[in-house]
């Protein structure tokens, strides 16, 4: 996380300026052309219809399902990242690598699969699909499948985030802290917690954004049930298909600002974190 | 407080990293554990510090099983070679952790372990510096808040990992004096770790030379000098030239001259090589003097002693360190006759420095 600034020099001549616009036009057309675009389309009819779209049932559903998802799988990705980071960083053990792997395996791997797995496990004709019908537990075109499907998506976020860190500060200050009388859960939260609290706070941000934003994987296990197993990103294409921009691009302005609150907070840490 | 340490065996893998260590600690005593990398005796201290079990063997602390102690249990000092503060918390704070986490009934008040940090800060010499963080503090300020750290539960033992290695010379030797006054002051049985023989024989009461896994000798630090236990010894203490030499009834003959054998006690007879110090190699000048005859390659080195490189006949080269003025009369290319005051035998080169085995990295353990 090095500053931009570093290692950057004045050079003369229209070379710089061309290079800037270059990279300021691509992200205008990229970036603030689309977020305009989501904007504009919102308030195409107002305010006030802009606004209603958030009274709608449905939506709120979606917003009270997606914030319950995110809520589930950010916390217990936080603690598999540290519990994850912590082994791996502090300790030698037989299959260290593949565990290192399988957490790196979720970024490769596409988000619909990562909704398929889950119906090929639970799904009717998935291989604990009929226990699970005859205990009466619905995981598929319900809610612990879309948290399933979220928390798969989102696994390596906060343990990729605490790994080199948690590496680079080895375990010496926990073993002087054990020394000096501590006990393990003193150890935790005196020594290691602190050491690793921007780290860890950077990573529950970006889990979030992407917990909260996830389509792929969601919407395989989904079921599109409106006003059940819609989460937010589901019900903006859902809009969208009905033909309802302006309610499908308000909900949007709803991901979209999470996305900008996601990346501030994120600049802000990395400020702290240096 | 008697530390009794008997038998103990461990093995990293295939790695046998002690084999067999047996020692007596005695109470207040200055002990350090001296030794190549790879010579088992960081994994001794951390044995010690219940860092790590042996496989075999017993350590008694005053007649009570110490291994049957948790790390947490031991109430030892440990002070790491790169300090290991908490980088989150001021020096004060780092000091009071130890005092901090006791549990509430045997935790000293805010106001005493204020007053325990006040005092700690002034027994390592950085009173005012305890409100800066770990990352404000030069090398020296840091390693000096660790072992106030460490002091500051009282422990029955300071165990100090190659303390000083990541200072700079000056600072090194500093530090050095400092730790030695400190352990006088607070008569803390102290254990140093360290592969710096000068650092051991500067400071400790007893060194306990270690290589392979296994003691070689111990003893005081003149007791090393004058009466090495094994070639290794003799070798690992300074600086040695090697030469041939002929061993006839404890006497090393060399061409022109002889040098008593101190190491082995009683040496075979026959053809050997003989190791000996440069202080201990003196050079004549005079045209009809004994001893090998040499030439003055080189003269080297400031203050006191000057090292004065020679050429013997067969190619060889041997130093001699000689005092400055005494050395004013040597010019390079003189030819001069060469004579040793004692010498120790290189049986089955063993002496050959360097020949020891690097661990494998050791792992990194946390034992709860």
């Amino acid at each position: 996380m090095s500053s931009p600034s570093v290692g950057a020099r004045r050079v003369a001549g229209p070379v710089p300026g061309i290079l800037l616009a270059v990279a300021l036009g691509w992200l205008a057309l990229v970036i603030g052309a689309p977020l305009a675009t989501v904007l504009a389309q919102a308030l195409s009819k107002g305010v006030g219809a802009f606004l209603a779209t958030f009274s709608e049932p449905d939506a709120l559903a979606a917003i009270r399902l997606t914030l319950l998802v995110a809520a589930i799988a950010v916390p217990l990705n936080a603690a598999f990242g540290l519990a994850a980071a912590w082994s791996i960083a502090k300790f030698e053990f037989r299959g260290k690598t593949l565990l290192l792997t399988l957490i790196d395996l979720p970024l490769s791997l596409s988000p619909v699969v990562a909704g398929l797995v889950w119906v090929l496990l639970f799904g009717a004709r998935g291989w604990f699909g009929p226990w699970l019908e005859g205990a009466g537990i619905k995981v598929i075109f319900a809610v612990p499948g879309i948290v399933l499907g979220t928390i798969l998506v989102t696994v390596p976020l906060i343990a990729r985030e605490l790994i080199p860190l948690m590496a680079e500060q080895g375990a010496d200050e926990e073993l002087a802290a054990i020394t000096l009388g501590a006990g393990g859960w003193t150890v935790f939260r005196r020594v290691t917690l602190p050491n690793v609290r921007w780290a860890l706070l950077h990573g529950v941000l970006l889990c979030n954004a992407r917990a909260m934003g996830e389509f792929g994987a969601v919407s395989v296990v989904s079921g599109h049930i409106r006003g059940l197993t819609e989460t937010l990103p589901l019900h903006v294409e859902a809009l969208y298909n009905d033909y309802d921009f302006v309610g499908a691009f308000a909900a949007a302005t709803l991901l979209a600002g999470l996305a900008v609150v996601t990346l501030a907070a994120k600049t802000v840490l990395e400020r702290a974190i240096r | 407080m008697t530390l009794t340490i008997d038998g103990v065996y461990k093995q990293f893998g295939r790695f046998p990293a002690l084999t067999g260590v047996s020692l007596e600690v005695r109470d207040g005593e200055f002990l350090s554990l001296l030794g190549p990398s790879g010579s088992g005796k960081t994994t001794l201290l951390r044995v010690l510090a219940g860092l790590d079990k042996p496989d075999h063997g017993w350590v008694y602390l005053d007649g009570v099983d110490f291994l049957a102690l948790s790390a947490r249990e031991r109430r030892i000092g440990l002070v790491f070679q790169q300090y290991a503060l908490f980088r989150h918390m001021t020096a004060a704070r780092n000091i009071a952790f130890g005092l901090e986490v006791r549990p509430r009934a045997a935790r000293p008040s805010r106001t005493e372990i204020a007053a325990r940090v006040e005092q700690l800060l002034a027994l390592v010499q950085i009173e005012g510096l305890g409100a800066r963080y770990p990352a404000q503090l030069s090398g020296g300020q840091r390693q000096r808040v660790a072992v106030a750290r460490a002091l500051a539960v009282e422990p029955r033992l300071l165990l100090l990992d190659e303390p000083f290695g990541a200072l700079d010379t000056k600072v090194r030797k500093e530090l050095r004096g400092e730790l030695r006054r400190i352990h006088d002051a607070t008569g803390v049985t102290t254990i140093l770790v360290t592969h710096d023989q000068e650092e051991a024989m500067a400071l400790a009461d007893r060194v306990v030379l270690m290589n392979h896994g296994r003691i070689e000798q111990i003893g005081a630090p003149a007791e090393l000098d004058a009466a090495p236990a094994s070639p290794f010894v003799f070798t690992f203490l300074g600086e040695t030239n090697r030469l041939p030499c002929e061993v006839a009834a404890g006497v090393a003959r060399f061409e022109g001259f002889t040098a008593p054998v101190i190491c082995p006690a009683h040496p075979a007879d026959g053809r050997a090589v003989a190791l000996f110090r440069p202080e201990d190699t003196r050079l004549d000048a005079g045209p009809k003097a004994d001893g090998l005859p040499a030439r003055v390659a080189d003269i080297r080195g400031r203050g006191p002693v000057r090292s004065i490189a020679c050429q013997v006949l067969g190619g060889q080269r041997l130093v001699a360190e000689v005092a400055e003025v005494a050395a004013e009369r040597f010019e390079i290319g003189q030819r001069v006759h060469l004579t040793v005051r004692r010498v120790v035998l290189d049986t089955n080169g063993a002496g050959r420095r360097g020949a020891s085995v690097e661990p494998a990295t050791a792992p990194v353990r946390l034992t709860a």
